[in-house]
C-alpha cells in the first residue's frame, strides 16, 4: 500500500495551512463597505420611456469617435440581430446598444440600452493588477490604455459582460467600453452625450441619490406601472446606472442573479492569501529542499573522503 | 416660437378679460395660437410647425398644459395641490419645462427641500412623453421623422451615409 504523500495532496496542504495562517488576517484587512463618493452622478433608465429611437447610440459613436457603424443608426433592423444566438451587446465600436424585448403579455416591446453600469466598486477596476481602471468622485469608472497590458482580466471580472477589446488593431489593442463621457462632458459638469441625446429623457441624468429618489418616486406614485425594484441600486454593490421597468428584469435580458454585494467580496479572502504565499511559501519549501537533501550531501561528501 | 398676429390679438382680449371675474371661467381655445413653431431644441431635427387649432380640437387643454388654463386637472395625484389652481399668466410649454436639462443648475435645483416636482422633464422629454403615446393611441404618426423632419447634423450623427451592411468588414486603423 502506498501512503505516499503525491504532490497534489502536499500542495493542498500547504494552501490550507496558509488559508489557515491569513483568515483572521484577512478578516482584519477587510475595508469598510464603501458606499460610494459623496454626490457622485448616475442616471436612472426608465425602460417604460425607451422607444428604441438608437439616438443614444448615434450620440455615443459621434462623441466618443468610434468607427462607422455597419448600418446607420435610423436603421431598425438591428433589433432583430443574432449574433451566436444572443441580442447585440458592446462591442469596439460601439460603447452602447439597445436592444429590443417582447414580453409576454405586454401589447408592445420594450427597448433596453446597455453600457457600462459604473459600478460604485468596479470588479474590473479591482480586478486589475496594473490600475488601468479608476473610479473618478464623478462616478464614472475611466480606463487608461497606456498603462494597460491587455490581460483582459476585466472582461472576465465583469458581472455585466461589458468591456471589450479592441482586437483589429495590431498595433493599437486595448479595452473599449464606456466612459461616461467623463473627459469631454461629465468632469465638465455636462450629461453624458446619450442622455442629452434621448428625445424621450428615459435617461434622466442626476446625483445617483437624487436620481435613485426619483426612480422611488415614479414607482411610489405608479405602482401599477412599474416593477417594484431599482436595478443597480444594490446589485453588484451599487451602480451608477440604475434602471426601472414595466416588466420583469429578467424578461428584458437583465441578468437577475448578479450579488448584492460588489464582486471584490467574494475574493478578498483569497487575495489576502496571495502576498503571504508569494513572500513564506518559496522561503519554507527551499528550507525543506535543504533539510530533505542535507542527509544526502552529507554522504556524499564523507564518500569523496573516503577515496581521497 | 414665433406666434401669429391673431394670437397676439387673442392674447391681448384675454388681458382685457382679465378685469372680469374669472372664478371658474378656463382660456377658452380661441384664445390660443393657430400654430406654433416650435423650434427651440431643433438640432438634429427640424423645426416643428405645431398646428395648435387642430390639436386642441382633439384633446382638452389639460392633456398638454396640466393645470395652468384654469381647467381642472382630474389626476388624483396632481389634485392634492392643484384642485383650485388658477390659469396661470404663462401657459407655454418652455416657461416651465427646461431647455438645459440635466445641466448643474437643474442637476442642484434638488438642493430646495421644499421643491415637491423632483422629476419634471425639460422641455425636450415634455414634448415627446407627452405627444408620442397620444400618437400612438390616436394612429397619428409616431416614427421620428413623422413629425420633424432629419437636419443635416442629425444625418451626420445618425450615419445616413452609410448604406446596409458594408462589403467586405470595414476596419478602422
Amino acid at each position: 500500500m502506498k501512503t505516499l504523500i503525491n504532490r497534489r495532496k502536499f500542495l493542498q496542504g500547504g494552501i490550507a495551512a496558509s488559508a489557515a495562517a491569513t483568515v483572521s488576517l484577512a478578516k482584519k484587512s477587510q475595508a469598510a463597505h464603501f458606499e460610494g463618493y459623496p454626490d457622485s452622478m448616475g442616471v436612472l433608465v426608465d425602460l417604460s420611456r425607451c422607444v428604441g429611437c438608437r439616438s443614444c447610440e448615434a450620440a455615443c459613436n459621434q462623441e466618443q469617435n468610434l468607427p462607422t457603424p455597419e448600418k446607420p443608426f435610423n436603421d431598425f433592423s438591428v433589433f432583430d440581430e443574432m449574433h451566436h444566438g444572443q441580442k447585440r451587446r458592446t462591442d469596439e465600436t460601439a460603447y452602447t446598444v439597445v436592444n429590443r424585448y417582447d414580453v409576454p403579455g405586454m401589447d408592445h416591446p420594450l427597448f433596453r440600452k446597455i453600457q457600462c453600469n459604473h459600478c460604485q466598486e468596479p470588479a474590473c477596476l479591482t480586478s486589475c493588477f496594473v490600475n488601468a481602471y479608476t473610479k473618478t468622485p464623478e462616478g464614472a469608472v475611466i480606463y487608461n490604455a497606456d498603462v494597460c497590458v491587455g490581460c483582459r482580466t476585466c472582461m472576465v471580472a465583469c458581472p455585466f459582460y461589458i468591456p471589450t477589446f479592441r482586437y483589429s488593431s495590431a498595433f493599437h489593442p486595448r479595452i473599449m467600453k464606456c466612459i461616461f463621457c467623463y473627459d469631454t462632458r461629465l468632469s465638465k459638469g455636462k450629461p453624458p452625450a446619450c442622455v442629452e441625446a434621448c428625445p424621450q429623457e428615459a435617461l434622466t441624468f442626476g446625483r445617483r441619490n437624487d436620481v435613485l429618489n426619483m426612480g422611488r418616486q415614479r414607482i411610489r406614485e405608479n405602482p401599477d406601472k412599474y416593477e417594484d425594484h431599482i436595478y443597480g441600486e444594490h446589485e453588484a454593490g451599487g451602480t451608477a446606472w440604475m434602471y426601472i421597468s414595466p416588466a420583469p428584469f429578467d424578461k428584458v435580458g437583465m441578468d437577475t442573479t448578479v450579488p448584492k454585494e460588489p464582486i471584490l467580496n467574494f475574493v478578498k479572502d483569497f487575495l489576502a492569501i496571495v502576498p503571504m504565499v508569494l513572500t513564506i511559501w518559496p522561503a519554507l519549501f527551499t528550507g525543506i529542499h535543504l533539510l530533505a537533501t542535507r542527509k544526502d550531501k552529507l554522504e556524499q561528501s564523507k564518500k569523496t573522503e573516503g577515496e581521497v | 416660437m414665433t406666434i401669429n398676429p391673431k394670437a397676439v390679438l387673442a392674447a391681448a382680449i384675454v388681458l382685457l378679460a382679465g378685469t372680469l371675474p374669472t372664478t371658474g371661467l378656463a382660456l377658452e381655445q380661441l384664445d390660443a395660437p393657430e400654430t406654433v413653431t416650435i423650434d427651440a431644441i431643433s438640432k438634429l431635427y427640424g423645426p416643428v410647425e405645431f398646428s395648435h387649432k387642430r390639436h386642441s380640437q382633439l384633446a382638452r387643454c389639460k392633456d398638454c398644459h396640466h393645470h395652468t388654463t384654469g381647467q381642472q386637472d382630474m389626476d388624483p395625484n396632481c389634485i392634492r395641490c392643484h384642485a383650485n389652481s388658477p390659469e396661470k399668466m404663462v401657459v407655454s410649454c418652455k416657461d416651465c419645462h427646461t431647455k438645459k436639462m440635466f445641466y448643474p443648475e437643474q442637476v442642484t435645483a434638488t438642493d430646495n427641500p421644499n421643491l415637491y416636482h423632483i422629476d419634471k422633464p425639460g422641455i425636450k422629454g415634455a414634448y415627446h412623453l407627452n405627444c408620442i403615446p397620444c400618437h400612438v393611441k390616436k394612429n397619428a404618426p409616431s416614427g421620428c421623422e413623422g413629425c420633424h423632419a432629419m437636419t443635416d447634423a442629425g444625418k451626420k450623427m445618425f450615419r445616413t451615409d452609410v448604406k446596409g451592411k458594408a462589403e467586405g468588414a470595414k476596419h478602422h486603423e
